[in-house]
């Protein structure tokens, strides 16, 4: 189910402004790799890149190569669509589709890619899900009732039992509790923590504390100034960026001293 | 006045920073009183305006209006504040300025109502005007064609105005062709309805010969009155659709065309359907483009593609230009056709109410 991710040279390019410069780096499969570091330093950017998101926004385009076990996703012929399956994305504000139930939202991945599904295997897999993101106890009785109605933690949770209902290798998570109260917080924490037993875990967080938490590996992202490219300053064991790390910049800006 | 009703007021006298009431006088004004001021301003207006020319509704209620402001304002300065009278100067003028615009409204309703009701029978919905001269007959002919015509200009008009939409919203990304199709959308939003209708004469007389006159060719007029208006309503909706929905989407591994129709769309379903309904309303009143291309008749023709049609406005036009002898009926005829009409469009604005309630995403637990 989890798979590596090996990114050689990636710089990321809005039009001509050059985002992120030359960011090379191996994400270890069944971890949690957390990045860290101020707004705009394109940290967000670079998660996108693993999954082609980016290329949402118009004229956004990569050089180099992420490899995803050896398979590159900007390869030739390769199909933006599919990489996305295979990576899944959960959002900073929770997004469940307003015109569906929270089961509908859950096989929201199925549904909408028109496959057909047995009642049966739909039902396990909507538990399955809900279960896998420890959601199913407090849902399980009104499943039907629309997803917006839950609480942003619980919503939170079911944006990501809709991302593992697809059966990604990798789930990459934008800052997904900055919108969340502490106690939702913690439930998704935990929730990564069992979640590293099956995928592969990317997250952008703001929350330094958060990254030290969860995390198994860091990466600190930085800019220079206005206009110039964001870069991977250091990627190291968490322990090691929290307690000793090896860059003036990293240790100013997890102490606090600026950003 | 006590603190707490005090508490409400966000723009509290700055030179007295006490919260107990401030100004010249001290006190507040009943609720009464402006009533009071309210009528009494009315009718002295009333009866200034019967004395100098005669009895008039809109005029009583200006002259009412301006001795209730300068009234209003005189007493609460004396009693309340500077800053109390202002705010009851404004109130009363907004107020007056509704009042105002309710009058012909009102006045319309009433006219066509009491006028339409006399031939509101059945006879009126089941008869067409075939052999009638004088007395009886109907509309039902033109209630017929207007619904074939505007049903052909919905089936033509929805899908080019929901499809152009969602160029603009999903694929156009603001580039040329985008931004010209915005341009002339808002051009025809504007274009005055003969000039569509004769557009439509002159394009059918390359076809088919000079003189022809049928149903479909007043449902080209009316798609190119229709178009922009579904085009920009659908527009609206569509950007209201929160981004974040489409990059859930697309997180998932959902292809864009399954993304704009199974997500995008169903979101703003509830919008689009209200869009299209009032667009409907919109054109289904057109008079111009129907004369010049559907022409007149007095048989019923539900045939949109053999020659002449009937269609309300344009029976309405007719019954009032050319009435025959005695008028009477022709004019009771007219103003039920009126009344018609104008039942129709409430109805397609309680339907778009509906559906804007019933397919709206639901929310609650």
């Amino acid at each position: 189910m989890s798979k590596q991710i090996d990114v050689k040279d990636l710089n990321i390019y809005y039009g001509d402004f050059l985002a992120v410069q030359d960011v090379s780096t191996t994400i270890a499969p069944r971890s949690i790799t957390a990045l860290i570091g101020p707004s705009g330093c394109g940290k967000s950017t670079f998660l996108r890149a693993l999954n082609r998101m980016h290329e949402v926004i118009p004229g956004a385009k990569v050089k180099g190569s992420v490899e995803l076990d050896g398979q590159d996703m900007y390869g030739r012929g390769v199909d933006p669509v599919l990489v996305r399956r295979k990576v899944g994305m959960v959002f900073q504000k929770p997004n469940p589709f307003p015109t569906m139930s929270i089961k509908e939202n859950v096989l929201a991945g199925v549904k909408l890619n028109n496959k057909r599904i047995k009642k049966s295997e739909a039902e396990e897999l909507v538990e399955s899900s809900l279960k896998g993101a420890n959601l199913w106890n407090e849902v399980k009785d009104r499943l039907d009732k629309p997803g917006s109605g839950l609480s942003g933690g619980q919503q939170q949770r079911l944006c990501i039992a809709r991302t593992i209902a697809v059966k990604p290798e990798v789930v990459l998570m934008d800052e997904p509790c900055s919108a969340l109260d502490p106690i939702s917080t913690l439930a998704v924490e935990d929730l990564m923590a069992e979640l590293k037993n099956d995928y592969t875990i990317v997250i952008v967080t703001h929350n330094m504390q958060q990254a030290a938490r969860v995390s198994d590996k860091t990466g600190f992202f930085n800019i220079e100034g206005t206009g110039k490219p964001g870069k991977l300053v250091e990627y190291d064991e968490t322990s090691k960026i929290f307690n000793n790390p090896s860059e003036k910049a990293t240790e100013d800006y997890i102490s606090g001293r600026f950003g | 006045m006590t603190i707490t009703e005090h508490d409400q007021d966000t723009t509290n006298d700055t030179d007295e920073p006490s919260l107990e009431a401030s100004g010249r006088g001290q006190g507040t004004l009943p609720e009464w009183v402006r009533w009071a001021v309210a009528a009494a301003s009315l009718a002295v207006g009333g009866l200034l305006v019967a004395f100098l020319w005669k009895v008039n509704i809109p005029f009583t209620v200006i002259v009412g209006a301006l001795i209730y402001v300068v009234a209003i304002y005189l007493i609460s300065r004396t009693v309340e504040s500077q800053r109390h009278a202002v705010d009851r100067v404004v109130t009363g003028v907004v107020t007056t300025m509704f009042l105002l615009s309710l009058i012909p409204l009102i006045s319309l309703v009433v006219t066509v109502v009491t006028k339409g009701a006399e031939r509101f029978d059945a006879q009126f919905f089941t008869y067409s005007m075939r052999g009638v001269l004088g007395e009886g007959g109907g509309a039902y002919h033109a209630i017929m064609g207007t619904l074939v015509i505007t049903g052909v200009t919905t089936l033509i008009s929805v899908p080019i105005g929901i499809f152009a939409a969602i160029y603009l919203v999903e694929y156009g990304n603001k580039n040329a062709i985008s931004r010209a199709l915005t341009f002339f959308v808002d051009v025809m939003t504007g274009i005055p309805s003969i000039v569509a209708g004769l557009f439509a004469v002159a394009l059918f007389t390359l076809f088919l010969g000079p003189g022809t006159r049928m149903g479909i060719i007043g449902a080209v007029a009316l798609t190119v009155l229709m178009i922009p208006v579904v085009v920009k309503s659908t527009e609206e909706m569509l950007r209201l659709v929160p981004n974040e929905l489409r990059e859930a989407s697309y997180a998932l591994g959902v292809p864009k065309w399954l993304t704009i129709s199974k997500v995008v769309l169903p979101t703003a379903i509830a919008g689009i359907a209200t869009g299209v309904t009032l667009a409907i309303a919109r054109v289904i009143g057109e008079t111009a483009p129907l004369l010049v291309t559907v022409g007149t008749t007095d048989s019923t023709n539900l045939n949109p593609f053999d020659g002449r049609m009937q269609t309300l406005p344009v029976y309405a036009y007719y019954s009032y230009a050319t009435p025959g002898i005695p008028r009477e009926p022709y004019f009771a005829r007219m103003w039920a056709a009126a009344l018609t009409l104008m039942l129709i469009v409430m109805a397609l604005n309680v339907i778009a109410r509906l559906i804007s309630k019933y397919f709206a995403p639901k929310t609650g637990r």
